[in-house]
């Protein structure tokens, strides 16, 4: 048990089961609670509601301003229209800030009790206690535990709450904060930019390797709310032939809610000259949320920078984890593990930007649609001129599992540089019914087959990740298909 | 102890393919059913085994209890297993995952995906050299790119692991050389010393030189036409299906 550093594994595994078997894996945190709220912010996205948050948040006027040009663009940009599912959205229809009656705090205990709870189910403090270096928690709209251990303190890595970053390090934050990810990239990006709250800051200083990995934990508590937190990740410049590393986990939840709920985080890296950042999202949102988590990283020279998303849960979820190849010799993997059980959608996929020599990018996608769910892949490749002896290669996997799901791959490769090497290749499998009587005739039921089936199809790409990743997604797959999926 | 079959019709839509099917596999018993290709006998096996795209009347008793209405997975949980003709392949699976998840699910009822049993593995790469099968087959991808006769030999190791009652061998003679078939006549033999009810179905017999059948069975146009002994097998080595035709 120790040794794994996941949220989901380290809950009394018993407990788990039973409320998977029952429910589904949205029911994890079982019904929502009632908790009070101190502060809920809702209604007509515009200057005055954006001015209240930042006053709330006692802010900068150099925050309120950013906020405020994130408005303009908001107000100026159309609505994406590239994805399905994406004309349901309301907006305004959601609380766009939500802070609960309750002290950030760095222990677990001296949490109010209905949030110990909550905490308690995800095994969070047991997996802060045996595998992280830090952890960061956010509800709603703001972080509640930041734990902050001895690792990070001797190695004098900055990790707190972003929300603490602008008012104790705002040269920092001013530097790279909305320089990796635009603002006016598009709607939704300036919409976060206006509204973002909470959130996990990291700053690694040179030649600093941090072994534990940190965590972020984002939890919505309630129905109709929106939840905007941001990540940055900054890792100083190395000197040369030395190194620095950092393995960013970040994980959400939410308990059953009778309507939606909206998410719309975001993540920056910048990666140093010859930095690892190694960035894993495991997300297991409840079937009410709707997902949008834009990511981004610059690598600079021989930097190194990962993305790992297991996409499980969620109503809708869109996402296309993106580096920039900023610096020569600089590289990316991306890994993106997609399961839509049910009638969701998983709109997923990742983007590399070759603009220097001799980068190299690695995307590996695959995905799983089962009772009528709908899993793309969305995908874009781009060498600029210049970008010599750059080398990209994008595999995408699909595994459909019954007449009522669909599964698209939708690459995009643009090549301006003719020393470039760019590659692609996909696959689509789909489970027969031979396939599940041959199964069932050495007792394997339907939800077990589909699950071996589905691990089958995956392990390729586990062996590739971390292992406190692999543990948690194996887990997840499994009890998806065993008991609750088989119906579908 | 036996395994009946009572009355079983068998078709899809409109179209009739068993009709009124009645015979009885008693424990340590081999019983070879013959016929033409075309004749019903891989549909017989997989409505025994109660494949989802058939209409079946009739009834199916396994050591006296009823299991016609019971779903595939828990008729073979309760003892019957089957080595396909055709097995399909898994992309993905290896065979040494498959193999671990018969076991786990026959000996604890449930399927735990992260429980590895080294003990099945090992065992299960034992049993695939006593076949005629290396040791890496285990971490092959089930069936794919198997020659017809490693398929053959991989379904037996399959049934070896789930250890089933009765046992329904849907051609297990055909693309195997005579070495494979002899090795597969052996394991038969074996089964059946250990109380194992075995039919074999085969349309040319290669198997009845190593297997010596207490029953056989001619199957044409969907019923069971003759049952007998060994002599039927002669019958039809010298005369073909021909003396069966209406």
């Amino acid at each position: 048990m120790k040794r794994l550093g996941s949220p989901i594994e380290l809950t009394k595994e018993k407990e788990l089961k039973e409320v998977m078997e029952e429910k589904g894996v949205d029911e994890l945190l079982g019904k929502a609670k009632e908790y009070k709220k101190e502060i809920e912010i809702r209604g007509k996205i515009g200057r005055d509601l954006i001015e209240e948050i930042s006053k709330s948040k006692k802010e900068p006027r150099w925050m309120l301003n950013l906020r405020l040009r994130a408005l303009e663009l908001f107000e100026k940009l159309p609505m994406p229209n590239w994805v399905e599912g994406i004309e349901s959205i309301d907006v305004e229809e959601f609380y766009q800030y939500v802070r609960p009656e309750a002290q950030p705090v760095e222990d677990w205990n001296q949490l109010p009790d209905w949030f110990k709870e909550y905490y308690k189910k995800l095994g969070l403090p047991e997996a802060e206690a045996y595998a992280l270096s830090g952890i960061t928690t956010v509800f709603d709209s703001e972080n509640l535990v930041t734990k902050v251990k001895e690792e990070l303190k001797s190695k004098k890595v900055i990790f707190t709450s972003m929300d603490e970053a602008v008012q104790r390090y705002p040269e920092i934050v001013k530097q790279y904060f909305s320089r990796i990810f635009p603002m006016g990239d598009y709607k939704l990006a300036a919409l976060h930019y206006a509204l973002w709250s909470g959130g996990a800051f990291v700053y690694i200083p040179r030649n600093t390797s941090v072994i534990n990995p940190v965590e972020a934990y984002f939890i919505i508590g309630s129905e109709l709310e929106g939840q905007f937190e941001h990540t940055l990740i900054v890792a100083e410049d190395n000197a040369k032939g030395e190194t620095s590393y950092l393995h960013f986990i970040e994980g959400c939840a939410a308990p059953v809610l009778k309507r939606f709920s909206f998410h719309n985080g975001m993540v920056e890296i910048y990666a140093g000259r010859n930095s690892q950042i190694y960035f894993t999202t495991l997300q297991n949102w409840g079937k009410s949320i709707i997902n949008f988590n834009n990511k981004r990283a610059i690598a600079n020279e021989n930097a190194h920078v990962e993305w790992v998303e297991g996409s499980i849960g969620s109503k809708m979820t869109y996402t296309y984890p993106a580096t920039i190849l900023k610096g020569r010799g600089s590289t990316t993997r991306n890994i993106s593990v997609g399961i839509s059980n049910g009638p969701y959608i998983k709109d997923v996929g990742a983007k590399a930007i070759h603009v220097a020599p001799d980068t190299k990018s690695i995307i590996i996608s695959k995905s799983i649609s089962s009772g009528g769910g709908l899993a793309t892949y969305r995908g874009l490749v781009k060498v600029l001129k210049g970008a010599k002896r750059s080398f990209s290669h994008v595999s995408c996997d699909s595994l459909i599992l019954d007449e009522k799901s669909r599964a698209y791959t939708l690459p995009r490769n643009e090549v301006d540089e003719p020393t470039a090497t760019v590659s692609h290749e996909a696959s689509v499998d789909k489970l027969s019914e031979d396939q599940l009587f041959y199964m069932s005739s050495r007792g394997i039921n339907e939800g077990e087959a589909k699950a071996l089936i589905v691990n089958g199809f995956i392990r390729e790409v586990l062996k590739k990740l971390p292992l406190e990743t692999v543990s948690i997604l194996t887990k997840v797959i499994d009890l998806e298909f065993s008991e609750v999926g088989g119906v579908g | 102890m036996a395994l009946e079959v009572l009355n079983f019709s068998v078709s899809i839509g409109e179209k009739e393919i068993l009709r009124d099917v009645t015979f009885r596999l008693e424990r340590g018993e081999t019983a070879i059913l013959m016929g033409p290709n075309g004749g019903g006998k891989t549909t017989l096996s997989f409505a025994i085994m109660g494949h989802p795209k058939y209409n079946v009347s009739g009834r199916i008793l396994l050591d006296g209890e009823d299991i016609s209405e019971l779903p595939t997975h828990e008729r073979a949980l309760k003892g019957l297993g089957l080595a396909f003709q055709n097995p399909v392949e898994i992309p993905g699976l290896r065979l040494s995952s498959l193999l671990n998840a018969i076991s786990i699910k026959k000996r604890t009822g449930e399927l735990d995906m992260s429980k590895i049993d080294p003990k099945v593995i090992v065992w299960a790469g034992r049993k695939l050299g006593e076949v005629g099968l290396d040791r890496s087959f285990l971490e092959r991808e089930v069936n794919i790119g198997f020659s017809g006769g490693e398929k053959k030999r991989s379904e037996i190791v399959q049934l070896m692991v789930m250890d089933p009652k009765y046992l329904i061998l849907d051609e297990p003679d055909s693309g195997l050389d005579v070495d494979g078939i002899r090795i597969i006549g052996n394991i038969v033999n074996d089964l059946k010393a250990n109380g194992k009810g075995i039919l074999i179905i085969t349309h040319h017999a290669e198997i009845t030189k190593f297997v010596k059948p207490d029953k056989v069975m001619i199957m044409l146009n969907g019923s069971i036409a003759e049952e007998g002994g060994v002599e039927l097998i002669e019958k039809v080595e010298s005369k073909g299906y021909k003396g069966y035709e209406r």
